[in-house]
This record gives C-alpha cells, structure tokens and sequence, in this order.
C-alpha cells in the first residue's frame, strides 16, 4: 500500500517571530525553518505504518521553492522512500496546495494521504480537508489513532466533545494531531542516506494546476502586546491580588 | 446586501453556544442572516437557534444520514443550499467548523478565510498566524462567495430575545457511504477541559518528575482550574501529550492562567497570550516568561506552589 505524506517548510516553532515595520508580513529571512512539526508526526505515522507491514511505500511530497528540498530530505531522512517536489516560488494558498496535492495522489494512485492537521504559520487548517474533497474521498481530520484494515481505517478523532472514531473507506485523506506518536530522532546514518534517495521535480503547469485569485493580504501586524505587571514577594500578596481581581 | 448563512453546531438537542458568536461576526458584515441544521431530529435545537437575536430565518435538513455531523456527509448538502444566492458561508470556528468547512470550500472552488476575529467589511478580515503572533488583514474575492470559520474567542454571543422563522428544507444531493460514524467516547474527567476552562494552571520541566506533578493538580483542584504543561514537560515525560499548552500543543484563553517552573519559551507563550491574567511561580528571575505575567512571583515551586493550594 502506498501512502503519500505532504511536509511543508515553516520558520521553526521556536523563532520569535518578527512582523515587518510596514506591516509588508513577518521576518522570515535569515530565520530557521523546520518541518511543520506536525508533518513531522505525519511522516512518523507512515514510517510506523510501514513497520507494521501495512504500508509498502511512503511518498513525501513538498510545494515551495527551491529550499524546500531541505524539508524533503528531512522527509527522506525519516524514511520516505522517494519525494515529490512541486517547484513554485510565492505564497501559495491552501486551496492551490490542495489542487495538487490531490492531482500528485490520483498520479500516484495512493491509498492513504497524511496530512498535518494544520501548518503552524497561516494556521490555515484546510488542505488536508481540501484534498479530501477534491479527490472526493473520506477524511479523518486532527487523528490520535490511524488502523488500517484491509481497504478501510479506522481513525479516532480529537474533536471539541471527546475523542471521535470513523470507519473510512481508502484512499482516504487522514490529517494527524499532536497525540497520534512523537517523531523519532532523526539518525546522522538516515540523514546521509536520504541524500541518495530520488527526488521527482515537477511544477503546477505539469500537473495542470492554474492558481486562481485568492485571499489578498493587505497588513500584517503584531498582537496587542500585555503590558508589564508586576512582582510580588509572598503568597499572600500573590493571593490577595487574584482575590482583588476577583480571580479566586 | 450581503446573505449570510450559518452552519449550526448542535450535539443532544442543545445548540452549541458558539453558532451565536457566529451571528455576531455576521451583524458585523451586516445583511440578512440565515442559519441551517443538519441532523435527525431538529425541533428542539431549531427553536435555539430561532431564537438568536439578528436571525432572519432558521432553515432545517432532517434525514437520517444527518444524525451525526460527518463533513463528507455534509458538505454536499451545504453546498446545495449556499448555491441559492448566499454571499458567505459562516461556521463556528472549533473542530465541527474547521473539519467541514474547507470541505465546503473546496467543492465551492473558493480559499477559505480560517479564524475571522474581527470584521471591517463584507470581504475584508483580521485573522490570527503564527499561532497569534501575527494578525494578518485578508481582502477576499466575494465572487462567487465568502467561506470563512470564526474564531470564537474574539466574539461575543448576540442575545436569546429573536423569534425566526423555522422552515424545513430537503436537499436534493447525494451523498458518500465512505464514511461511517463508529462512536464518541466523551472525555471525562473530573477537572474541566483544558481548552474550555476559565481557569488554568500548568507546570514546566522544574517540576522534574511525573510524581511531582502531583502538586499542580492538587492547586489546580483547589482551584476547580484544568491543567496543562509546557511542550518541555510533556518531551520529558511528566504528562501526555494531550496536555500541551502551546504553538503545536493547545491554544488558550482562560481568564487565568497559572504557569508554575515553566521558563516561557516561545512555543509556550504563543498558546497563552491570550490569557486574561497570567501568574508566573519560577525560581529563576530572568525567566521570559516573568515578561508577560501580569502577577510575578520568584522563588521555588515547591514551597509556593503548595502554599498557594492551602491559602485559597
């Protein structure tokens, strides 16, 4: 079975991010970036997957310039067996992403896609569930637990009441939370290996994929900062404030 | 004029309360505002919803393939009715929104606006990234539609005092057997969900050991506060992950949150900003996260945090 795992290159979780003076966006030059972490958890998934017996092939799949590669071999390094990368330079909005995505799926013809449920700089949250309707398939969003059987899975969801479970058909699009694993380190032995492992270069045109008009942003600006409060010295203090506050 | 239809959340006959912090970020683009039910029997959540102040009419779709709310199930139907000339498709912006409305929009052909949290027209919004650090302004093509989530932390519900029109409405699309509803297993626990609770105490690597935790839980109890911990707690194995509070962990707002031994490492501040009144408990003076405490106290942990339990 063949699983298809899409990992996307954003500023590392630990940056502080900066937003440019004239509001033109965020500093993003010259700053770290990583695999979004929860592509991360994807990639895991379908490493476990296939140490399960149940999947034969992982396929990452990148969209972005040319320092995306960087994100593929860290895909490779976990132990995808080759790479898909979509060379387009830009923003790219999910909805394009989403294209094709599903378009690079039905070419592969793969059986399961995982998605990270959402990339942590436009915290969008949508490709996963856009792929899933463009390929008019089953989705199992923000998944804890992936079984698959057969030519079905079952998901367990994290949903705002409880933890949900579905019982999908495959292929299927199923996008991961943060409790479905923790991603194993990565072994300076794979990390070399994966610099030998084949990436297939291709870009919207091959894949007949025209961007259309989409969301325009017109300002970027920092949060309402908090402003500074104060020290206490004891507990008392600490509690006749929140009591003041009518906090406790 | 902008025609504005609401998809509503519902779950055992109640309404949840974030389809009317949905009608206020519709009063603010302004129009006639609609919303519609999908279910298996209707009558009790659609006279909730009918009740929303600023609701023009409340549209029902009964079928028993609505019983559960299973975007693939869904999304057809709501594709179907957006079609008859609504300019924005409104859903509430928790797991029920953000699992079924990219489903929408892509079948729509239309990017999606994630997390409106503020309006300043019919096609123009404030929406959070980088887990809040940046809000970014979004100009959207209104042709053929708007499909957005709101993110309802930054809303306030409108009041209960409407009397709508409620009209049942079959829908004519077919829909998937792909996808099958197995169960729900609700969380339970005595302490309040971490994501929805007013109040919030977590507690950071200093605590050093799983067993030590113990003395956050017992404040957090005293306090009827639900818990969390820092993404360096969890790494280390004190508690699970689903206990994270952070950029790739939780994002909260409670009123108050109070972070014992956690330093306040990026990652961690970006799930709290939002917090009404942050409390910091660190021994170590520098700790960033004493920059947006609003009540600071240095010392150790292990002394205060127990101290604090007794004299609330």
């Amino acid at each position: 079975m063949k699983v298809l795992v899409s990992v996307k290159r954003v500023v590392d979780y630990n940056v502080r991010i900066q937003v440019k003076s004239d509001g033109s966006g965020v500093v993003t030059d010259g700053v770290k970036h990583s695999m979004n972490p929860f592509d991360e958890i994807a990639m895991e998934e379908a490493v476990r997957l296939r140490e399960k017996g149940v999947v034969t092939e992982i396929v990452a799949v990148t969209i972005g310039g040319q320092k995306s590669e960087e994100t593929l071999r860290t895909a490779l390094a976990f132990g995808a067996d080759r790479a898909v990368h979509v060379k387009e330079e830009g923003d790219i909005q999910p909805l394009t992403a989403a294209k094709a995505l599903a378009a690079v799926f039905k070419k592969e013809e793969g059986k399961l896609f995982l998605l990270g449920k959402q990339a942590i700089d436009d915290d969008a949250s949508q490709t996963g569930q856009m792929v899933a309707a463009l390929l008019d398939c089953p989705q199992a969003t923000f998944a804890s637990k992936v079984e698959v059987e057969g030519e079905t899975a079952k998901v367990t969801r994290e949903i705002d009441s409880g933890l949900e479970t579905l019982d999908i058909d495959l292929p299927a699009v199923v996008t991961v939370d943060l409790r479905l694993n923790e991603p194993r380190y990565l072994k300076l032995p794979d990390i070399m290996k994966a610099k030998k492992k084949p990436i297939d270069a291709m870009s919207f045109a091959d894949l007949g994929i025209t961007p259309g008009a989409g969301l325009k942003v017109t300002k970027t600006s920092p949060p309402p900062s908090r402003s500074k409060g104060v020290m206490v010295k004891t507990v008392d203090e600490l509690v006749e404030a929140l009591k003041s506050k009518g906090l406790v | 004029m902008s025609k504005i239809l609401i998809v509503g959340e519902h779950a055992e006959g109640k309404l949840n309360a974030g389809v009317g912090k949905v009608v206020a970020a519709a009063q603010g683009i302004g129009g006639d505002i609609d919303i519609v039910l999908f279910g298996d029997s209707l009558g009790e959540v659609a006279s909730q919803a009918a009740a929303l102040d600023g609701v023009a009419k409340v549209c029902t779709v009964e079928r028993a393939e609505n019983a559960k709310p299973m975007a693939a199930i869904l999304a057809p139907q709501i594709v179907e009715i957006a079609k008859a000339g609504y300019s924005h498709v409104l859903f509430p912006g928790g797991t029920f929104g953000k699992d079924l409305a990219p489903r929408v929009s892509a079948l729509l052909d239309v990017q999606q606006v994630s997390d409106i949290m503020a309006v300043h027209s019919a096609s123009s919004f404030d929406r959070p990234t980088y887990a809040g650090n940046a809000i970014v302004t979004v100009e959207v093509p209104a042709e053929p539609m708007i499909v957005a989530t709101v993110r309802l932390a930054s809303f306030t519900a409108v009041g209960t005092g409407g009397a709508a029109a409620v009209e049942a409405k079959s829908v004519d699309a077919s829909l998937p057997s792909h996808t099958r509803y197995v169960g729900l297993e609700a969380q339970r626990s005595d302490r309040p969900d971490l994501q929805s609770a007013p109040k919030v105490v977590s507690g950071g690597r200093a605590l050093g050991s799983s067993e030590n935790f113990e003395i956050i839980f017992k404040l957090a109890d005293k306090m009827g506060a639900g818990v969390g911990a820092s993404r360096a707690a969890v790494d280390s194995g004190y508690v699970p992950n689903d206990m994270q509070v952070g950029q790739t962990g939780k994002i909260i707002a409670p009123s108050l949150y109070v972070a014992c031994g956690i330093s306040g490492a990026i990652q961690h501040l970006a799930g709290i900003k939002d917090a009404g009144t942050i409390v910091a408990i660190n021994k170590d003076e520098d700790a960033p996260i004493f920059e947006v405490a609003d009540f600071g106290l240095v010392g150790d942990l292990f002394q205060i945090v127990p101290e604090l339990t007794e004299k609330l």
